[in-house]
């Protein structure tokens, strides 16, 4: 038999010692290496500790039943990358199916066909091969939540209506600063400033949705939801001042100019989805909410404070972040006034 | 009816290698055995689910080696043990002397 072209490190979970050996001989002999537990709960705690590529589990066990076990690595964001292959009797195929329809990726019946064995096997590793690429593209050119989001449902351009809230940014005479030092200095100027920004906000749970030149737009609340998406900006708002704070100081000491930049939050309904092509989409939220978060940070020129919101997020806010009210602002384009809060300290 | 299928044991021979299939007779004539006496035992203490698991593993491994004759004998008593029953007459005897014929046809062709 020749040998497999990509070795892999499997995982074979079998409570009956001559399916272990004939399942570890053979995929031995296609050129993989195979470690082995003899219950559910040895499976479970080597697939939890190991770094399988694949498990075969076995469903008839006792102490954890391979269901059980199944059941258990689902549930896990990690677990849940490691392909499982069930293995049974050819009698117990109502059990198959429920696996199936669970999760799993895919059964063979024993005793083991060894060239099936190999097929499926193969198969499932090349798919969790391309799964793992996928993953990683993704991961570089999207964020984290939105390349799961993409995983588990797919792409289809069209959006949802969610409640969230919107955070932007901006550098203040960014153009200036970039005139009057060469371009590779200002592009490693943006990617600094950028990484601690990406910091503060992922730290509270937000997403950084766009960014153009200077400016950035985080979303705080989507694709996943969660409740106090405006405190979170908030806090998220603060952490990059108080980081660009550090950042300044450095900048002076190295005889650099330091950099201000204004925040805008609003938060309520808005349309999250993929805009664009086929071919190229990206991420992104449209709505009154995100135009009034980039109208209130072109505000904060005016208003020469660097961290303005609207009032539903302020509503959202527990007592230790104090706001004061500036008041009741008709923005370009709107024919409301809306009432601006500068956040005074966190 | 042959104990032993020899299509299926030569296959299994050639895939896995003459060596191995020593080891793999050998764990098998070893458990067998085992698993008999856990379903004696199993009927004795009137537990269902030890006679069903002792009858399913013989039933997988004499399988594996192409013993159809024994592997059916234990599948009945799986199955008789997965319906809660645990009437199983001279089931028993007539499965061990199943066994017995199989494992020296095993002798004889290892």
């Amino acid at each position: 038999m020749i040998a497999s072209a990509h070795p892999a490190h499997l995982l074979v979970v079998d409570d009956n010692k001559v399916n272990r050996m004939m399942l570890s001989r053979n995929l031995g002999l296609q050129g993989h290496i195979v470690e082995t537990a003899e219950n559910g709960e040895e499976g479970l705690e080597k697939i939890r500790s190991g770094t399988f590529d694949l498990v075969l589990l076995d469903i008839d066990m006792p102490v954890m039943n391979g269901y059980e076990v199944l059941e258990a690595c689902l549930k896990d964001v990690e677990l849940r990358q490691i392909p499982i292959i069930m293995t049974s009797a050819m009698d117990e195929l109502d059990a198959v199916v429920k696996c199936v329809e669970l999760g799993a990726e895919d059964y063979l019946t024993k005793p083991v066909n060894p060239i099936l064995l190999r097929a499926r096997v193969n198969a499932s590793l090349e798919k969790k091969r391309l799964r793992d690429e996928q993953r990683k593209l993704f991961r570089t050119f999207a964020t984290k939540e939105v390349a799961e989001e993409l995983l588990r449902t797919g792409f289809s351009l069209g959006g949802k209506q969610v409640t969230a809230s919107v955070l932007f940014a901006d550098i203040r005479s960014f153009t200036t600063i970039a005139e009057s030092q060469d371009p590779t200095e200002t592009i490693d100027l943006l990617n600094e400033y950028f990484s601690l920004m990406f910091d503060a906000i992922t730290d509270n749970g937000g997403t950084v949705n766009q960014m153009v030149g200077d400016g950035l737009l985080a979303m705080f609340g989507a694709p996943i939801y969660f409740k106090d998406h405006g405190e979170k900006a908030v806090r998220a708002a603060l952490q990059m001042l108080e980081r660009l704070k550090e950042f300044n100081q450095r900048q002076i000491a190295r005889g650099k100019t330091p950099l201000h930049i204004g925040i805008g939050i609003a938060s309520g309904n808005m349309i999250v989805g993929y805009t664009g092509t086929q071919n190229r989409a990206i991420y992104t939220c449209i709505g009154d909410t995100v135009n009034l978060a980039s109208r209130i940070e072109e505000y904060t020129k005016e208003a020469l404070r660097p961290l303005l919101i609207d009032n539903y997020t302020r509503e959202g806010l527990p007592d230790d972040i104090r706001v004061e009210d500036l008041g009741r602002i008709v923005f370009k384009g709107k024919h409301q006034a809306v009432n601006v809060f500068a956040v005074v300290a966190g | 009816m042959s104990s032993i299928d020899l299509k299926i044991f030569n296959e299994l021979r050639e895939a896995t290698g003459a060596e191995f299939i020593s080891e793999l007779v050998h764990a098998f004539l070893e458990d067998a055995p085992v698993q008999i006496a856990q379903m004696r035992s199993a009927l004795t203490a009137s537990d269902v689910e030890a006679f069903r698991r002792a009858a399913h593993t013989l039933k997988s491994n004499a399988a594996t080696f192409g013993a159809a004759e024994l592997s059916a004998l234990a599948r009945e008593l799986e199955m008789l043990g997965r319906e809660n029953n645990l009437a199983v007459g001279n089931r028993i005897e007539v499965l061990n002397e199943a066994f017995e014929r199989v494992k020296n046809r095993l002798n004889e062709l290892e």
